[in-house]
């Protein structure tokens, strides 16, 4: 075999290369988001809707509120509780959930999502 | 999900050029469309929300304190360059204001007063029509509303309209001037606007719905009251028909058929 130890090298270098995002993110990934709840949120023991929902189709209430709001003029959302919210992103969920980045951004940063809404709504100031 | 308005128009940009768009943009614009789905809009309640502006009762200091309160409601920010300006109520003097109003022997006074201006919420109004997105329509209650998660800032709307009412966003809001906006922005409660986007009044919209009067005309009314006058031209007894039935007011560009609903006593 002509030129061997080169080619087995040359593999070697190649695996590794294909394998290096594996050894580069081993140990730092899959943390699992852990969102915190503020006193607040504490306090009010409960979501808009159920906590599986929101967890798996909160963007979905918001594209429904953010929808209806502007378009249609509702502005009032009654939960099962009988509570009312006004249908707000930045004056309702950031409301109870003002602490953004220990919240939203936990998941969304573990899931490379970043909601464009904060280009335009405000978020809240945090003490960090 | 996970595409925002910027990567969409750039995706749509290409794909125009590759000729994909073609079919698509033709449906967007064919007329009859835009017609019908706007009638499918649902009832809200019938009415139709008017202003009075009893030009010669303002003053400057009634006008600045009214852009303020409006500008700070909406967070609108102040660029200081005409070129890019951002603006939902703004001071503009008579003759042009009322360009068709004008003769070369009109008395000074009127000549070069000033009053305010701002989207006239028309009956009637152009910039809906050619909206390819609608994302500005016309609200049951008369409302010119626009919805900022759907405006892709073709700008149809700012041609459309004959009243400069419209602004566009060149730049980030966010970005404008620290030193002429230190408090930016000035209303928690309510979004700015991004980079790429047309903005303009909406009456308030947020305000109504909570039984607020307008940002402007609680402004005016801290300082004198009926200088602004808001209601319902639909309900005969409404403050606004019965200050329309006892003076003479005019319109901006009546000739024009866009049915404003702003009315000026001169
Ligand atoms: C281009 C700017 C812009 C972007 C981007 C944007 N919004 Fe909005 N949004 C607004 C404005 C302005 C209003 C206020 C409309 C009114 O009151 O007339 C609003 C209103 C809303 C409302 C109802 C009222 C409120 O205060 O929250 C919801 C809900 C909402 N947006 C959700 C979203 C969500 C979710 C996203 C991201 C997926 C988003 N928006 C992105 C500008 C924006
Ligand atoms: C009245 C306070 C309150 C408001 C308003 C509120 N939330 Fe919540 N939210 C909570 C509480 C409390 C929990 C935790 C419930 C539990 O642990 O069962 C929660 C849980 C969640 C979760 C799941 C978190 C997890 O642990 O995985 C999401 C996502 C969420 N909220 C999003 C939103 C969004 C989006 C809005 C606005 C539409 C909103 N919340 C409005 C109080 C609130
Ligand atoms: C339990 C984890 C979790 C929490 C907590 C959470 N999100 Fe999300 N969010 C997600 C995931 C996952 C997605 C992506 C879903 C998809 O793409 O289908 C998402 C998507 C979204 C989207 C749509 C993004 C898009 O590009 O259209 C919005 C808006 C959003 N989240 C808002 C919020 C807000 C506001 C909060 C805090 C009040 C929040 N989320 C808290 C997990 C979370």
């Amino acid at each position: 075999m002509y030129d061997g130890g080169k080619i087995i090298i040359g593999l070697i270098i190649g695996i590794g290369f294909f394998t290096s995002p594996f050894f580069f993110n081993a140990g730092k990934a899959a943390r699992r988001p852990e969102p915190e709840l503020t006193q607040k949120a504490k306090d009010a023991k409960e979501c808009v809707l159920e906590t599986s929902y929101m967890k798996s189709s909160h963007m979905k209430l918001l594209d429904e509120w953010r929808q209806t709001f502007v378009r249609n003029d509702e502005r009032y959302f009654t939960a099962k509780s009988g509570k009312v919210y006004y249908k707000s992103l930045q004056g309702t969920c950031l409301d109870c959930h003002s602490n953004k980045s220990r919240f939203c951004d936990q998941c969304h940063d573990y899931m490379g999502e970043s909601p464009y809404c904060w280009e335009c709504h405000i978020e809240p100031k945090e003490s960090k | 999900m996970g595409v925002d308005r910027r990567q969409f128009l750039k995706i749509a940009g290409v794909a125009a050029l590759a000729g994909l768009g073609g079919k698509a943009a033709v449906d967007i614009l064919a007329p009859g469309d835009v017609e019908a789905s706007m009638k499918a809009l649902p009832l809200t309640e019938g009415k139709r929300w008017a202003m009075v502006i009893n030009m010669p009762e303002l003053n400057d200091e009634i006008m600045n304190k009214c852009i303020a309160a409006c500008h700070e409601e909406h967070n609108v920010p102040e660029f200081g360059d005409p070129k890019v300006e951002v603006k939902w109520l703004w001071k503009e003097d008579y003759h042009h204001s009322f360009p068709d109003h004008h003769n070369e022997y009109i008395d000074e006074k009127y000549e070069h007063k000033f009053l305010l201006l701002a989207c006239n919420h028309c009956s009637n109004p152009p910039c809906c029509r050619v909206c390819p997105t609608q994302a500005t329509w016309q609200r049951e209650d008369g409302i010119v509303m626009m919805d900022w998660h759907r405006c892709i800032g073709c700008r149809f709307c700012m041609a459309a309209c004959p009243y400069g009412s419209r602004s566009f966003n060149w730049g980030d809001p966010r970005k404008a001037p620290k030193d002429k906006n230190p408090d930016f922005p000035t209303n928690i409660n309510y979004p700015t606007r991004s980079k790429g986007v047309v903005e303009k009044c909406t009456f308030c919209d947020e305000r109504i719905s909570k039984g607020q009067l307008p940002a402007c005309v609680e402004a005016a009314n801290k300082l004198k009251k009926n200088v602004l006058i808001f209601g319902d031209l639909a309900d005969p007894d409404s403050n606004v028909r019965q200050v329309l039935s006892k003076n003479y007011t005019i319109r901006r560009k009546p000739d024009l058929g866009t049915e404003p609903n702003i009315f000026y006593i001169v």
